[in-house]
C-alpha cells in the first residue's frame, strides 16, 4: 500500500511517500485504522485533526475500506499565501 | 474598450468576444495582495475583468520580494494597497479598482464581500480562510481558493453552485500551532506564482461559464515532483446552510499585525508627526523611566477602555519594551477596529535605544 504525503505531513516524516508492507497493510481495514497506524508511527501527526485522507484520489471517511492495492494520500490544509 | 487590446483571447474559438464581455461585466474581490494575490490581480486586470477589489492592510517587507514580484525595493515599508493599485492602474486604465485598506474581519467581511460576484482567497492564514468561506456561504458567492506550503500548493473552487465548501474538505481550523501559519512557513518564491496563476484560470472559467471548473475537486501541485493531482470530494449539505459568521476566528499574531522597524518610526516621527500616533503600552513606571516625548501613554490593560477614542485618520504605532506587548496591543486594536491602521514597533524601546540612544539621538546626551 502506497501512502502519498503532502503539506506538513511531508515535513514531519521527511518523506514524499510511504510504502506499507503487505503484512502491515492487511491489518488495516479502513481509513480510521490507517490514521491510527500512521499516528503510531509518527506521533506528531496526531495534532492534525483537520487532515483529509483520500483513497485513490477520492475523499475518504473513517469508514472507507482500504486494501493492498489502494493509493492513499494524506492531505492537511495549508495556509500560506 | 480599445478594439485590439484583447484580440489574442477574443480570437480564440472557445473564448470569443462574448466571454470577453462576461469578464468585463464581472466584479471580483481578491483578498490578500501577497504571493498569490499578485499574479491573480495582474492576470485579471490584464485580461479585462471589469471591477477588481483588493483587501490588504500589510506593508511591503524586504522578505516579501522573493515571491511578491510586483513590489520592488523602493516599495519596502509602503502600504501594499497603495503600491498595488498604482501599478495595476498603470497596467490597465479600463479596470475599475476598489481598494479596501483593511484586514478582513468578522465585522466587515459580509459588507465587503456582498459587493462582488466572485471572491479569490489569496490570504495567508487559516482564520481568514474560514472567515472567507463562511461569508461566501452566507452570501451565496463562489470563491476560488489557493494556498501554498513549501514547494506545493492547493487550488479549488468552493461554494460554486451546488458544490462543496472549504468546510466540506477541512471541517474545522487546525489546532493552533499544529500547522504553522502565514509567514512562519517557508515557501519557494515561484510556487505562489504557479498557484496564483492556476487560481486566475479558475476565476476566468467561473466568470465566463466555461467547463471543467474545479468544483468538488482539490488540485494539489508539487514543484519537486512536478505533479498535479486532483482529489474529488463531496458537498456536505449542512455546510451550505450557514446563516451567521462565528463570533471569533482565531487569528495568529503574524498574519494580522504588521510590524515596522525603529528606523521607519523615526522617519515618520520626523517627517509626518501629525499623521501618526505613537502609543506606549508599557506600565506607568516604565514609561516614566524612558518614554519618548512624542509618545502617548496608555498601558496595555487600559487599551480596551481607550481604544475606541483613537483617531482613525492617524496611523498608530504601538511600542513596548521588546516588541511583544505591542503586538498584543496592536492585535487587540485591530480586533476591535479593523479599519484602524496599526503597527507594532519591532524590538520596542530596546531597539530604539540601541539605534538612537536613550534621548532619541545617539550621542546627543
Amino acid at each position: 500500500m502506497k501512502i502519498l504525503l503532502f503539506g506538513i505531513t511531508r515535513d514531519i516524516t521527511g518523506k514524499a511517500e510511504l510504502e506499507l508492507s503487505e503484512k502491515t497493510a492487511s491489518a488495516l481495514r479502513n481509513v480510521k485504522d490507517l490514521r491510527e497506524f500512521i499516528i503510531g508511527e509518527y506521533p506528531e501527526l496526531k495534532s492534525l485533526s483537520s487532515m483529509a485522507i483520500a483513497v485513490n484520489n477520492e475523499y475518504a471517511t473513517g469508514e472507507t475500506g482500504i486494501g493492498q492495492e489502494d493509493e492513499i494520500a494524506l492531505i492537511p490544509p495549508v495556509s500560506g499565501g | 474598450m480599445k478594439q485590439n487590446r484583447y484580440i489574442r483571447q477574443t480570437s480564440l474559438k472557445d473564448f470569443g468576444p462574448e466571454r470577453q464581455e462576461m469578464l468585463q461585466k464581472a466584479r471580483v474581490l481578491v483578498i490578500g495582495a501577497g504571493g498569490l494575490g499578485i499574479p491573480v490581480l495582474q492576470y485579471l486586470s490584464a485580461m479585462g475583468v471589469g471591477v477588481l477589489g483588493v483587501v490588504e492592510q500589510d506593508v511591503v517587507e524586504l522578505s516579501n520580494l522573493q515571491r511578491q514580484v510586483l513590489y520592488g525595493e523602493k516599495d519596502v515599508a509602503k502600504p501594499k494597497i497603495e503600491v498595488v493599485l498604482k501599478k495595476l492602474r498603470e497596467m490597465n486604465s479600463e479596470i475599475l479598482f476598489h481598494g479596501h485598506d483593511t484586514f478582513l474581519t468578522p465585522s466587515n467581511a459580509l459588507e465587503i464581500v456582498s459587493d462582488y460576484d466572485l471572491v479569490v482567497d489569496a490570504s495567508d492564514n487559516f482564520a481568514t480562510r474560514y472567515l472567507i468561506n463562511d461569508a461566501c456561504v452566507i452570501l451565496g458567492i463562489p470563491f476560488v481558493s489557493g494556498a501554498i506550503h513549501g514547494f506545493e500548493g492547493q487550488v479549488s473552487v468552493f461554494n460554486y453552485q451546488d458544490g462543496p465548501t472549504y468546510r466540506c474538505l477541512f471541517p474545522t481550523p487546525p489546532e493552533p500551532g499544529s500547522i504553522k501559519d502565514c509567514n512562519a512557513n517557508g515557501v519557494l518564491g515561484v510556487i505562489p506564482g504557479i498557484i496564483g496563476s492556476l487560481q486566475a484560470m479558475e476565476v476566468v472559467k467561473v466568470l465566463t461559464e466555461m467547463p471543467g471548473i474545479l468544483k468538488g475537486k482539490l488540485l494539489i501541485y508539487h514543484g519537486i515532483d512536478q505533479s498535479l493531482r486532483q482529489i474529488t470530494f463531496p458537498a456536505i449539505p449542512a455546510n451550505k446552510t450557514r446563516k451567521a459568521l462565528e463570533s471569533i476566528y482565531e487569528t495568529p499574531d503574524c498574519a494580522r499585525v504588521p510590524t515596522v522597524g525603529v528606523e521607519r518610526l523615526k522617519k515618520e516621527l520626523t517627517e509626518n508627526p501629525e499623521g501618526i500616533m505613537l502609543l506606549d503600552v508599557r506600565t506607568a513606571e516604565e514609561y516614566r523611566e524612558d518614554g519618548l516625548e512624542e509618545a502617548t501613554h496608555i498601558p496595555l490593560e487600559d487599551l480596551e477602555k481607550y481604544g475606541e477614542k483613537l483617531p482613525l485618520q492617524k496611523t498608530v504605532y504601538c511600542i513596548c519594551r521588546s516588541g511583544s506587548r505591542s503586538l498584543t496591543a496592536a492585535r487587540n486594536l485591530l480586533d476591535a477596529r479593523g479599519n484602524l491602521r496599526v503597527y507594532s514597533v519591532e524590538g520596542g524601546m530596546e531597539a530604539w535605544q540601541k539605534h538612537f540612544g536613550i534621548f532619541g539621538e545617539a550621542g546627543s546626551v
